[in-house]
């Protein structure tokens, strides 16, 4: 099984422990995934306020680089993910996929409109199969209870993410919770947004959804959040401690990224798992497992 | 066919009211919707049960309330495709307080309506004649004009539900439609009043980009890309001097110049390089980032090929081509 990877800015920038977990998790499920280095940032629906046209254009020339290896696009960014899902559905109507690649064709690039950008979960459940999965957990998370919190882009708008195809989809990290051996904790926030887009433009309001979502899972008895964005990842973890302070409250709710929480139930290390990068402590988890110091 | 529903119910008569969770069974046609389901709650067993309608035919905004914790017209879901679990979970809308049971109060949502000052302000020379719009501008409005005003948007907005203040997406929305309609302000239809009031703190760059309210929205408003419209009108108005627009700009400039995103020079260029009091205020973040090893690369290298990138950047978005947009 081999994808063309899209690894997105944040695991190789804020979140440095996704890019190296990702890439252990894969080779034990035998996925090859081929880098894609010249492949340009998604756009994160920024560079779209400013100019939806330009963010399809860079897109499309991501797909048509995937298309010339022959390989469909593996990601591991809920944002990244959804971005790529949008302009992958505006780019189906022929004569703007025409325009577009009128602005590729100086690189001598064409889009063929064949790319289906797929994340990693979706990838898990639709392409490997839980079952073949399971057959990896050598350590399942029994006892552990993981709340869910899937990123915005990774649940909105659903025709573009094709939800109506692949109804898995619309409960992909419960599955994923499942499998690995954890208890799903169910809260009203998994599908809500984390804060992050205006983290530096409107904190305190950024900072409210950060509490808000970790002191509600918190409550309901999660031991960690398990999320598929590292956008996300970044605002409810690197920005806990702040989102505490405003709440008036603890809360000390370690946040996994996806292939992190995997990678545990496959027997890696939490060291190998870049754990010990978290800004909340992990600490209290890996004695929960019962596997060791990072 | 048979259809239970779980509905959240509010009783603001009693004492201590509190609101409280009861299931009904009920008989609808097998094409019937959640709201048929509803008024044969109220026709049959519960004469106090309490909701709005209208129309029935999404056309009048009534009917908006959560169904399985989303908002949306319960005149415009089918029943049968609403079942999860063998139930329909049916609530008041979010973000408004309950006057009884699937009843709200729409008092904020209206205030924030009228706050943008909901109709057209010319402002250049009364033309001899009508004022005229073209075709093609009316049809770009055709989509935001479609509004019905039934709060689906406000009830499952993200950042309302922190923050009572922000203008919402309903409003916004419909800002844009003035904004965007040539007979607003001035003879080249720039509402400059506007964007200056809508570019304040509460206004056009609070929102999240969520897409909550392109989801719940029944008319396909997609109030969220009118908002992002907005920000790019204000932008292209000179309205540049926000953390949402040099965020924005400082991350188009990264990816132009380098392909991907320099993280760390974003939240300084984002807040402004002079404001010492903000950067002070991220110091405690970033040394917590260099001692968890969390830091972005201080040095920001290029991708491979990412003067074609830049290329790209000049086609698509270069100086020519944006004025040929306006």
């Amino acid at each position: 099984m081999k994808y063309a990877f899209f690894p997105g800015c944040v695991s190789r920038g804020g979140c440095p422990e996704l890019y190296p977990a990702t890439k252990l998790i894969c080779e034990k499920l035998g996925i090859e995934l081929q880098e894609m280095p010249a492949a340009s940032c998604t756009g994160a629906g920024v560079l779209q306020e400013k100019n939806e046209l330009l963010g399809d254009t860079l897109n499309a020339r991501t797909f048509a680089m995937a298309e010339a290896l022959d390989l469909p696009i593996l990601t591991i960014c809920s944002t990244c993910q959804g971005v790529m899902s949008q302009a992958n559905h505006r780019l189906k109507n022929p004569e703007y996929l025409a325009k577009v690649n009128g602005f590729l064709a100086e690189e001598g690039l064409e889009y063929k409109g064949n790319a289906n950008p797929k994340h990693l979960l979706w990838v898990l459940i639709e392409d490997v199969g839980l079952d073949n999965l399971l057959k990896l957990i050598t350590r399942p998370l029994a006892g552990m209870r993981m709340a869910p919190f899937y990123g915005c882009y990774i649940v909105r708008p659903t025709d573009a993410l094709e939800f109506e195809d692949n109804p898995g989809r619309e409960t992909a990290l419960e599955q994923i919770i499942e499998t690995i051996g954890a208890t799903v904790v169910d809260f009203e926030g998994k599908t809500r947004c984390c804060g992050f887009p205006i983290l530096t433009i409107n904190e305190k309001n950024s900072m409210a959804m950060v509490g808000k979502h970790t002191s509600e899972a918190k409550d309901l008895g999660a031991d960690a959040m398990i999320t598929p964005c590292p956008l996300c990842h970044l605002n409810l973890d690197s920005f806990q401690p702040k989102a505490a302070a405003q709440a008036g409250r603890d809360i000390g709710l370690p946040i996994l990224h996806m292939p992190q929480a995997i990678g545990l139930a496959m027997g890696l290390s939490p060291k190998e798992m870049g754990l010990q990068r978290h800004i909340v402590n992990t600490k209290p988890l890996i004695t929960q497992l019962g596997v060791g110091a990072v | 066919m048979d259809v239970k529903l779980n509905i959240k119910r509010f009783d603001p008569e009693v004492a201590d009211p509190q609101p409280y969770w009861e299931e009904f069974t009920v008989t609808i046609e097998d094409n019937g919707t959640v709201l048929d389901a509803l008024i044969k709650v109220r026709e049959d067993s519960d004469g106090a049960f309490s909701l709005r309608c209208s129309c029935r035919s999404s056309i009048c905004g009534s009917c908006a309330v959560r169904i399985n914790g989303h908002a949306g017209l319960a005149c415009k879901t089918q029943a049968a495709t609403a079942i999860k679990d063998g139930v329909i979970t049916v609530e008041p809308a979010g973000n408004m307080p309950v006057i009884k049971d699937l009843v709200v109060n729409f008092d904020s949502f209206w205030d924030k309506i009228n706050e943008i000052e909901p109709y057209l302000k010319p402002e250049g020379p009364e033309p001899e004649a009508e004022y005229i719009a073209s075709n093609e501008a009316m049809l770009h409005l055709s989509d935001v004009t479609s509004c019905i005003m039934c709060g689906s948007c406000f009830s499952d907005c993200t950042v309302l539900e922190v923050d009572p203040t922000f203008l919402g997406p309903a409003a916004l929305a419909k800002a844009y439609r003035f904004t965007a309609d040539p007979r607003d302000g001035d003879e080249n239809g720039l509402s400059i009043d506007r964007l200056e009031e809508l570019n304040k703190p509460t206004g056009m760059w609070d929102c999240t980009r969520c897409m909550e309210c392109v989801t719940a929205c029944p008319k396909g408003v997609a109030p969220m890309e009118r908002i992002m419209a907005l920000r790019d009108q204000a932008m292209e108005a000179g309205f540049t001097n926000t953390n949402g627009a040099r965020h924005t700009e400082a991350f188009s400039d990264s990816v132009e110049h380098s392909g991907w995103l320099d993280e760390l020079r974003l939240v300084p260029k984002s807040v402004g390089m002079t404001n010492v009091s903000a950067l002070i205020g991220y110091a405690p973040i970033a040394i917590q980032a260099i001692t968890h090893g969390k830091m972005p690369p201080i040095i920001h290298k290029k991708l491979p090929q990412s003067k074609n990138v830049g290329k790209i950047f000049d086609k698509v978005d270069g100086p020519e081509e944006r004025g040929r947009r306006r």
